[in-house]
């Protein structure tokens, strides 16, 4: 009998206990569920989407048939990988900047750094918009210049999130490494390559993977900043749904999240968990 | 050494300043090639400030330093001829082993194969041979610091120096390091600056130390001179444990001296202080250097001294407090002047410390030329 009985439960075992494993399914049915449904009804055979009508994957050859929506795939791929290559170089060049000197104003524009962050999407779109209208943006330029507005607008939300990221970072870098490459010989550009960028990757790989999703995602402020040749993904998502909800717009968003989970593990894969886990 | 000594390091007249903070204050000496010299100070007296001004990472306010004869003065640390080993050891912790030491050999475009050879030389002489495909993360703190002297000793700089080398080490391992660094110095011939606040360190590794306080080099001498001939009461208290006594030099001859200490009694030396009459001075007298008497013992040793009053000093009181640490015990003994003294006393036969207990009335003596006359 005392070889089948279960040890009594720690007192700090909370996994093991009743009311911890229902809060926890609790919370991943609150989280997942709204995802479940939206990818099992990308399946479903009928044209209003409300109720189950049987199997099908026919709305995923349609919405990889429908030229407009690759179009805005294409567009909102390629303005998030400029994007994110243009936060990661200006996120990481401010953070070693605010960690690294003491120049005039820093506190000022420390704070006005991660502004971005905390100003309302709304306003920034907005803001864009009247920018963009103000210095008299052209609008008429060939793929991929015309997506121009947009990365400028994506950068400017995106590098704070990789300053922030990197700096955090920065600040567990032991000085005397520095010192110790000088002192065999490295210059300040060696240094900063042999030693502080390998001390600062798991941060890198955070902040790119942060940036491309914001990035991808993003609809207020790509909404004010797109000329009416420029759609992105979310916002022809949001123009079909305005005509009807198909299965087509859950095929296509279904393919658009295993895009990014699939990134995001190759991400994780190539710089091990642990490392980016200790970032934060 | 054979060969007359040869400065390879010269401070001259060094002050550093941090804003009205002085941590180097007009500092001058001579480091010899091929000499294991350490820094030795309480911390914040600017011995690191002046390792870290040789290194090249603080420039000097004033004075100059050369090394090997050149002025270091405009020379960035990346090229000066010395290299160091940090106190955190600075392992490059996303390198391996062998790419650690073979950073600077890559920096300075040696070729692949000499890279190879050197780093298994270097490897092999602080005792990792067969370490290098390692990552520092799977390495102790003591293997870590061998990687750091590994990378620099491959340098062949002209002088390594070395921040606090063993204070991150426990007890045991410190004492086998003090050991081997000295024994590697030997080998390598490269003359080695260690800074350190621990004097056990300071005494078991130099061929000379320099006593460093409030920014100044209090005293300049071999480790049996700074322990036996202590320049200043900071130099005496600093270095060891001892007794000191502010007297009045009553008597100064060529061959004897008296102190009048007040609480203690006059304590007479075999040899001259050239001091002058009546000055206020200080007597240094080192714990172990008082040889504590059995009770019942002192009689027939008062009775020595005294054919002999030149030859010993003699003093009685009262055992006021007791610490037996295994190899010695130390006392505290309340003279009959009133003045404290502490004694330190082997334990030579296992019953030693079973002679004594609080309050004993106790004899002591000390041979006259066991006290040191200090004037500063």
């Amino acid at each position: 009998m005392a070889l089948f009985a279960r040890a009594p439960i720690a007192p700090l075992e909370y996994s093991r206990t009743l009311w911890m494993r229902l809060w926890v399914g609790a919370v991943m049915v609150f989280l997942y569920a709204p995802l479940v449904v939206l990818m099992v009804f990308s399946f479903n055979d009928s044209k209003r989407n409300v109720v189950w009508r049987g199997f099908t994957t026919k709305y995923y050859e349609k919405a990889l048939g429908n030229d407009q929506l690759v179009e805005a795939l294409i567009n909102s791929l390629t303005i998030a990988a400029l994007a994110t290559l243009a936060s990661l170089v200006l996120g990481t060049l401010a953070a070693v900047m605010l960690w690294r000197f003491r120049f005039p104003w820093k506190g000022a524009i420390d704070g006005t750094i991660s502004l971005p962050i905390i100003v309302p999407e709304i306003c920034l779109g907005v803001a864009f918009l009247m920018f963009f209208a103000a210095v008299g943006w052209p609008t008429d330029l060939v793929w991929p210049f015309n997506l121009g507005a947009i990365t400028i607008a994506h950068i400017t939300f995106c590098f704070p999130f990789v300053t922030m990221v990197v700096r955090s970072r920065l600040a567990s870098f032991n000085r005397e490494q520095e010192e110790a490459a000088k002192d065999l010989g490295a210059s300040e550009a060696q240094v900063f390559r042999d030693v502080l960028i390998p001390h600062i990757k798991p941060a890198l790989v955070a902040g790119a993977l942060l940036a491309f999703t914001l990035s991808l995602d993003d609809f207020v402020i790509t909404y004010f900043t797109s000329g009416p040749d420029t759609i992105t993904f979310p916002v022809k998502v949001y123009s079909m749904v305005r005509f009807s909800v198909t299965p087509e717009v859950n095929a296509a968003s279904t393919l658009l999240i295993i895009l990014t989970v699939v990134l995001t593990f190759i991400a994780l894969k190539a710089q091990g968990v642990k490392a980016i886990a200790e970032t934060h | 050494m054979t060969e007359p000594a040869k400065p390879i390091i010269q401070i001259q007249n060094v002050s550093k300043r941090f804003g009205k903070v002085t941590a180097v204050d007009n500092v001058s000496l001579d480091i010899n090639a091929g000499e294991f010299f350490v820094l030795l100070g309480p911390s914040g007296c600017g011995k690191t400030t002046l390792l870290r001004m040789i290194a090249g990472f603080e420039l000097p306010t004033e004075g100059r330093i050369l090394i090997d004869g050149q002025d270091m003065a405009g020379i960035p640390p990346n090229k000066r001829p010395v290299n160091m080993v940090f106190q955190s050891y600075a392992v490059f912790p996303h390198m391996s082993v062998a790419d650690n030491v073979a950073y600077g050999l890559k920096i300075a475009g040696v070729k692949g194969a000499e890279i190879k050879a050197r780093v298994a030389e270097a490897l092999e002489l602080v005792k990792l041979g067969g370490f290098g495909e390692r990552m520092p993360d799977q390495m102790s703190g003591g293997q870590r610091q061998r990687v750091a002297l590994a990378r620099s000793l491959v340098m062949r700089p002209k002088v390594l120096l070395l921040d606090e080398p063993l204070s991150a080490l426990d007890a045991k391992l410190r004492a086998q390091m003090q050991f081997e660094l000295s024994e590697l110095q030997e080998k390598v011939g490269i003359t080695f600056v260690t800074v350190t606040h621990d004097q056990d360190e300071a005494l078991s590794m130099a061929c000379r130390i320099g006593v460093i306080n409030k920014g100044e080099v209090a005293q300049l001498a071999t480790p049996s001179d700074l322990y036996e001939y202590p320049a200043n009461r900071f130099v005496a208290d600093f270095v060891g444990s001892v007794n000191i006594f502010e007297g009045k030099l009553t008597l100064d001859e060529p061959d004897k001296a008296a102190v009048d200490c007040p609480g203690v009694g006059k304590i007479y030396l075999n040899h001259g202080v050239t001091g002058p009459h009546g000055a206020d001075v200080w007597v240094a007298l080192r714990p172990e250097k008082i040889y504590l008497h059995v009770p019942g013992e002192g009689k027939a040793v008062k009775a020595a001294a005294q054919d002999a009053p030149d030859g010993y000093n003699f003093a009685r009181g009262k055992i006021k407090g007791m610490s037996y640490l295994g190899d010695i015990t130390l006392f505290e003994i309340e003279l009959d002047g009133g003045a404290r003294i502490r004694v330190s006393r082997p334990n030579l036969s296992r019953h030693d410390q079973e002679d004594f207990t609080w309050d004993d009335r106790v004899s002591m003596h000390w041979r006259a030329d066991s006290p040191v006359v200090l004037l500063g």
